[in-house]
């Protein structure tokens, strides 16, 4: 199946870069992974869930620690298991809970980073540092399977609780007063984030897979109106920033995930300044 | 006046109208009583005003009915055929919004995701489009609807929020201090637009507000609540009662009756 992809990219990219299989592989992932982050970025930046989404990196890498110690060859499972579980209880509690979400976001991202380091530095932290940073390039025909089901998957959940999402967005009362179970759909919310930003944290790295998230919504929002071209922009800069990060790093040999993130910060610039101009 | 004599002739039962009670309602949290022992009885078509000093449990109130907090006690709408409960739809006007101004959600948006399933970030649905219009036209809105939220102005918005509370037609209307903000026309409108709603609809209203003109001007009946309900009954009543009134801090009244008053310490 992969084989059509190939053919398919050697077709219509007649250029060198696309030449190595492993680019072939990287462009798919890059295709699958950063409509997700176009889509699900609108609303983290919108609920001002940007430490959020962080820290829930930042339990990711908790579980895949935890995943090396239990589960051996594949920590995949195990940190998609914990960062769930984690997500979850940061919601519940901040539902329940008056502490401002920043503290609360605060107090467990770095318990889960101490218990993370802790953890790692007993198996050899080498091993896991590649998490840190990511390696785009290294991605294989099994994991873009994984990717294409959580593609599927998000986009699914994303049609059938996007209007509840917003209207908690807007205002909680106001989504309580029309039916929306409101901490529901907050759990399902984060819980998607969390189960994209651990499953792509390896090729992307701790350390930038946020700014991914954030970047082009927070570009979109300078220079849209509505919903509609609210998504629409900010998928189409993390895809042109995807590519085009990927095709830039090939040629200058530079690390992948931040050549992609300096050039979704380049466009949120740009936008930026332009943002009068579209301003209504 | 019919109205007030209509309900001293038929408190207790509905008088074949359909009506919400409210029955010792209690709200507790952590180890705070915010309410007790609530007992509000709103017959379809009044305007009930809630008044109160601050931390009184106003907002609470709203709350549980929204259930958004637990409560203790009943909250039951009964229908107009007989003491048969039903699930009252509910609409709620926020006392003011606290939302990102900067996100790009259009009035519409907010209609669609509302109204539709169809997802607001994928489609515009024609029919809600139309829908959303008839309902801002409603309001005196229309030409709101492809605006920005976070570019309304505040009178714009309560109406922007009002219109769709009315959709579907609630029949119980929640109103939150929905005059912060507003300027004196677009005061006006409001409430001329609340009025209207009445006579057409069959809906009941409960109206939390600190404008004490307005409410004597337009309610059925003012609940002065604090803790629990310490006095309600005509706005003639419960505003003649000064003595009472003043014990909560609402001050300001002139000896021939004209209703200016002001919460003490309030700020807007």
């Amino acid at each position: 199946m992969l084989q059509i992809w190939y053919d398919i990219a050697e077709f219509l990219l007649p250029f060198e870069w696309i030449e190595h299989n492993f680019m072939k592989n990287a462009l798919l992932a890059v295709l699958l992974i950063t409509p997700l982050f176009g889509l699900l970025g609108t609303m983290v930046v919108s609920n001002k869930m940007a430490f959020f989404s962080d820290s829930i990196g930042h339990g990711a890498f908790t579980g895949i620690a935890i995943g090396a110690l239990f589960g051996g060859l594949q920590p995949l499972l195990g940190a998609v298991l914990f960062s769930v579980v984690f997500a979850i209880v940061i919601t519940v509690i901040k539902d329940k809970s008056r502490t401002s979400t920043d503290t609360i976001i605060g107090v467990f991202s770095s318990t889960a980073v101490a218990v993370g380091l802790i953890l790692l530095s007993s198996g050899g932290f080498n091993k896991y540092s590649s998490y840190l940073v990511g390696d785009l390039l290294s991605i294989r025909p099994r994991e873009l399977l994984l990717l294409l089901i959580s593609f599927v998957a998000v986009i699914a959940l994303w049609v059938l609780i996007f209007n509840k999402v917003l209207m908690i967005s807007i205002n909680q009362s106001l989504a309580a007063s029309r039916g929306i179970n409101t901490l529901l759909v907050d759990i399902l919310f984060t819980v998607s984030i969390a189960v994209v930003v651990t499953i792509t944290i390896q090729w992307v790295g701790l350390l930038i897979i946020n700014s991914l998230i954030v970047l082009p919504a927070a570009a979109s929002r300078n220079i849209t109106t509505n919903m509609r071209q609210y998504h629409f922009v900010s998928v189409l800069i993390s895809m042109f920033s995807g590519i085009s990060g990927l095709i830039v790093s090939y040629y200058l040999d530079t690390p992948t995930g931040a050549t992609i993130v300096l050039i979704a910060a380049f466009v949120f610039f740009a936008f930026f300044f332009l943002r009068k101009r579209f301003s209504q | 006046m019919d109205k007030s004599l209509n309900h001293a002739k038929c408190s207790g039962s509905c008088c074949n109208l359909c009506c919400t009670r409210i029955e010792n309602l209690g709200v507790t949290i952590g180890n705070v009583t915010i309410l007790e022992n609530v007992n509000i009885h709103i017959h379809c078509g009044d305007l009930t005003a809630i008044i109160g000093p601050n931390g009184g449990g106003k907002s609470t109130l709203l709350k549980a009915l929204l259930g958004e907090v637990p409560y203790t006690g009943e909250f039951r709408f009964l229908d107009a055929r007989g003491d048969r409960s039903i699930e009252p739809v509910i609409g709620y006007v926020p006392q003011h919004l606290d939302f990102d101004t900067g996100i790009p959600a259009s009035v519409s948006d907010l209609f669609t995701a509302c109204l539709s399933k169809r997802p607001a970030w994928l489609m515009r649905p024609g029919s809600i489009r139309k829908r959303a219009k008839e309902g801002l036209k409603k309001v005196n809105a229309e030409y709101l609807l492809d605006r920005r939220l976070g570019a309304l102005s505040g009178g714009e918005l309560q109406r922007v929020l009002l219109a769709l509370a009315l959709d579907p037609v609630p029949n119980l209307l929640l109103l939150d201090e929905p005059v912060s903000g507003m300027d004196q026309g677009g005061l006006e409108l409001f409430y001329n637009t609340v009025a209207e709603l009445r006579h057409n609809y069959d809906l009941s209203i409960i109206l939390v507000s600190h404008d004490f003109d307005q409410v004597s001007r337009h309610a059925d009946r003012v609940v002065l609540l604090n803790r629990t309900v310490v006095t309600s009954g005509p706005p003639q009543q419960v505003f003649g009662d000064e003595s009472t009134l003043r014990c909560f801090g609402i001050t300001g009244f002139f000896a021939d009756g004209r209703m200016n008053g002001r919460m003490e310490g309030e700020n807007g």
